[in-house]
């Protein structure tokens, strides 16, 4: 009887993993490079890890995969991790909390259920999170990693969007929504739905408009920030920190060459964001995006601490990675048993040297290999190449790989 | 082409025989004290029909099982909650069964604003029900750290003590206010409904009793209630873990018996009679307090240390220990009444006399396994190899499930006679149960009551020893 697949869910294939694997190593590689070091935190954690920081929206709480364990009838629920800064706040306050400055990078799946069977239920995730240190040259490091990340895999060009949390937060404030309401706004703006914007009907009509015409302006230079300062802050001084921060950031940007595009319609992101929001498109998808938490680690425990971080999602990369040529392939064909042990011998050489050496036990498509090689007693080895099929003997491996490696140079 | 309804039984069943009595069907055996859950629908509609549980309704017609059914909002949102499906639509409000569904505190306790939930230190324990919106109540509102308790019934009597917030349905704040409780928060308005499988609205035909059960104007005179947040009930909250020993004793068809067999021990129990329905009777032991819930939930109320002692059934016991292996409850003493069986049971019609005959038929084919006892079905099920198999949880009602709705029903027998009477047999018997005292392993040995503990204990073993098992 065969048995499905778990809806929502995916097989890597062999042709996946490869480019999984590339991503993974790529992104490690860059990460490592700028000083941050690997984690990676249990797929199961308690349920009030993430209500208590009371910064994932009802929303997503309600689509978490949770349940009680062997253990539960205290009616304490256990979850698949369904975010990973979380569980790597909860690691560093666990871990490292004397440690001034942490920079951690993780490759982790996250799991939220998702009904339409459409979308995944699991996702891959490639993090970085800097816990400590300065805030604007933090996230202008986080940025570059990032885009250096991305472009290393030979995606390009990538667009930069910038928008701010702590911004649009001061602005609903301003608002005089209820609680729940305010909440539920921030939520879906969150979420990439800033037309909720449009029908808000709070006690403060004048700064709704003003919130509207936010959204709907784009700019790209330190220049913009002060004129969205000249606009908005005669109508709401509290915006003066919040604006100060982008500005920074905007200049450090500038300064080092990024382009940049504000964006305040791509402010998606999570609840405990407080400042910049980052996030990296290309070719029309979201690669990834981050943000600044400077509350999320007092809320999980630990001291007042700022940090920042971003995901790039790997889904997203494998569908813009180019084809890699893959390896070389030999098929090795021992016909009697006195060859195996050479055989096995001139297999390891070839490995050695790069190719990957196969070795003939039938049902296998001749047609997908261009060499073949086949070792006889008395014959030594020959080596047929399928792309001319030219036949050559030679009577040791390494005039045989000296014989490949030209092939391979022409 | 045949029209599958699903009717509710227990409080909706008189209103909803008298609608369809009103949308000009005749339909023998569904009133009050029927024992079949067939009823017959006279004349040529093509209408098959089944008694539920109403909290089986909102399931069977998400599955696929029936086309429509008869059930309140409550049970149909609690099912959404946690199952976002379009499978269910809600066609129209029946405007009977009213009742509204609240978050309550006690009235002594100091949780009757959102301000004293938040500022909770502890966990937020919030008994219900109805667990998937008690959840999507915490989650709305911010709770930090929260536990959710689901129980078969009898949910406002656990706060203050075992309780900060009880979710329960209420027909008025009036009658929550009888029970010592204050609404804190308004989370539904609830009525009877008709609800339709989509698919069935999709691609059957169901006009007929679609138009005759929609026609009239429903009864709207529901009334909105505030949420009457009543600041004035605001007290000390009692100590969560005091060291009186509280004691839970059975409703249902248990209490009966467990009635006789207390007043035998000599232990003076005020309130706990036959007929009488205190849900706080009064025990003549200082440091004792008692309540009465259903047996069903004791073994996770006393795993959490709601309740240091309860008399419940080996059977609710080991449904419990098969999903908790390592819980704190332990039988303390068997007290040996209320003897059932809890057998498997298939339709007279199968060819099977063994759950071995049983496994040989169903081959490759997924096994429908119906019971109150999910945990027991589950160990059933997957010891004698039976995948694929799928549970299906059943509150009650539950012969009516075969043989359309399930395969195989793991149910409790006394004697047999109502599982031959609905044309059911047995298979096979796991194993017996019978009422026991079950005891918190950690609470027993705590020095302020482990006295009390013994003195109660001794003081039941001498009643069984002495004969006098009913």
């Amino acid at each position: 009887m065969k048995v499905p697949r778990c809806k929502g869910t995916r097989d890597l294939l062999p042709q996946d993993m490869a480019k999984f694997r590339r991503i993974e190593a790529q992104f490690r590689d860059c990460c490592l490079g700028w000083g941050y070091q690997e984690i990676r935190t249990p797929v199961l954690e308690y349920l009030h890890l993430f209500t208590s920081a009371g910064t994932l929206s009802p929303d997503m709480l309600g689509r978490v995969y949770s349940f009680l364990d062997w253990d539960g009838w205290s009616g304490e629920r256990v979850v698949l991790r369904p975010d990973g800064t979380i569980p790597a706040a909860r690691l560093y306050v666990e871990n490292f909390e004397n440690i001034p400055i942490a920079r951690f990078c993780y490759v982790e799946n996250m799991f939220a259920f998702e009904g339409t069977g459409k979308d995944a239920r699991e996702r891959w995730q490639c993090g970085a999170e800097l816990i400590g240190g300065s805030k604007a040259e933090g996230d202008v490091e986080l940025i570059s990693l990032a885009l250096e990340a991305i472009t290393k895999l030979g995606i390009e060009p990538v667009e930069l969007r910038l928008a701010h949390a702590g911004l649009i937060k001061t602005f609903l404030e301003g608002l005089g929504l209820s609680g729940e309401k305010e909440a539920d706004v921030l939520d879906q703006v969150f979420s990439g739905n800033p037309g909720v914007l449009s029908d808000l009907k709070g006690g403060n009509p004048e700064l709704g408009k003003n919130l509207q015409l936010l959204f709907g302006l784009k700019g790209n230079s330190p220049g913009f920030v002060e004129n969205l300062r000249g606009v908005f802050c005669p109508s709401l001084p509290a915006l003066e920190p919040s604006l100060n921060e982008l500005a920074r950031i905007a200049n450090l940007l500038t300064g080092s060459g990024f382009s940049y595009q504000i964006d305040f319609a791509s402010g998606r992101g999570f609840e405990y964001y407080t400042g910049i929001i980052f996030g990296f498109y290309s070719s029309g998808r979201r690669l990834g995006g981050g943000g600044r938490y400077d509350e999320l680690i007092p809320l999980v425990g630990g001291k007042n601490i700022c940090a920042s971080g971003f995901a790039l999602y790997i889904d997203e990369l494998m569908g813009l990675l180019k084809e890699v040529p893959p390896r070389e392939r030999v098929l090795l064909r021992a016909r009697d048993a006195a060859w195996l042990k050479p055989s096995l011998a001139l297999a390891r050489k070839l490995r050695d040297a790069g190719y990957i050496a196969e070795f003939d036990l039938g049902y296998r498509k001749t047609a997908d290999f261009r060499w073949i090689v086949n070792m006889r007693g008395g014959e030594g080895i020959e080596l047929l190449d399928q792309s001319s099929g030219k036949k050559r003997r030679k009577s040791s491996p390494a005039e045989l790989l000296k014989l490949l490696e030209e092939a391979r140079c022409k | 082409m045949q029209v599958k309804l699903a009717l509710p039984k227990g409080q909706l069943q008189d209103d909803t025989a008298e609608l369809l009595k009103e949308a000009g069907f005749t339909v023998s055996d569904y009133c009050d004290g029927s024992r079949s859950y067939r009823p017959q629908c006279s004349g040529d509609f093509g209408l098959f029909l089944k008694v539920f549980h109403e909290k089986d309704i909102a399931i069977q017609v998400a599955i696929g099982n029936y086309d429509l059914g008869i059930c309140r909002l409550d049970w149909v949102e609690e099912l959404l909650a946690k199952y976002h499906s379009e499978a269910v639509v809600k066609v129209r409000d029946l405007g009977y069964g009213r009742r509204n569904l609240y978050a309550v505190a006690a009235r002594s306790s100091g949780y009757s604003s959102p301000e004293a939930w938040k500022n909770h230190n502890n966990s937020l324990r919030i008994v219900s029900e109805y667990p998937n919106l008690a959840e999507v109540f915490a989650l709305k509102q911010r709770l930090r750290r929260f536990q959710i308790f689901p129980v078969w019934g009898s949910a406002g009597v656990y706060p203050p003590e075992n309780a900060e917030l009880a979710i329960i349905a209420e027909t008025s704040s009036k009658k929550l206010k009888e029970q010592g409780l204050v609404p804190v928060a308004p989370i539904l308005e609830s009525s009877a409904y008709l609800v339709a499988n989509r698919d069935s609205l999709e691609r059957k035909n169901l006009s007929r009793l679609l138009a005759s059960l929609s026609t009239g104007e429903a009864v709207r005179s529901y009334v909105k209630e505030p949420p009457a947040i009543d600041a004035s009930f605001e007290a000390q909250h009692a100590a969560r873990r005091g060291s009186s020993v509280s004691l839970a004793l059975p409703d249902g068809h248990q209490q009966r018996h467990a009635v006789a067999f207390l007043d035998k021990t000599g232990l003076k129990i005020e309130g706990y009679n036959a007929g009488k329905a205190s849900s706080r009777p009064q025990i003549d032991l200082e440091g004792v307090t008692v309540k009465v819930i259903r047996p069903q939930d004791m073994p996770l109320q006393v795993a959490n240390g709601n309740f240091d002692l309860a008399i419940t059934g080996t059977d609710w016991l080991r449904d419990h220990l098969y999903r908790f292996p390592s819980s704190p409850v332990d039988e303390v003493l068997v007290l040996g009444f209320g003897k059932v069986k809890i057998v498997a049971v298939v339709s007279k019609d199968l060819q099977v006399s063994s759950t071995d005959d049983l496994k040989k038929m169903k081959g490759d084919s997924v096994l429908r396994v119906a019971s109150e006892y999910v945990n027991i079905a589950d160990k059933y099920a997957h010891d004698n190899h039976l995948a694929p198999y799928k549970l299906i949880p059943t509150w009650g009602a539950s012969e009516a499930f075969l043989p359309e709705d399930a395969d195989v029903l793991i149910e409790n027998t006394e004697t047999g006679s109502t599982i031959a009477r609905h044309n059911l047999k047995i298979i096979d018997t796991l194993f017996e149960s019978s009422a026991c005292l079950i005891g918190n392993t950690e609470a027993i040995r705590w020095p302020e009551k482990k006295d009390r503990i013994a003195y109660l204990l001794e003081t039941m073993k001498r009643g069984v020893e002495a004969g006098c098992v009913c």
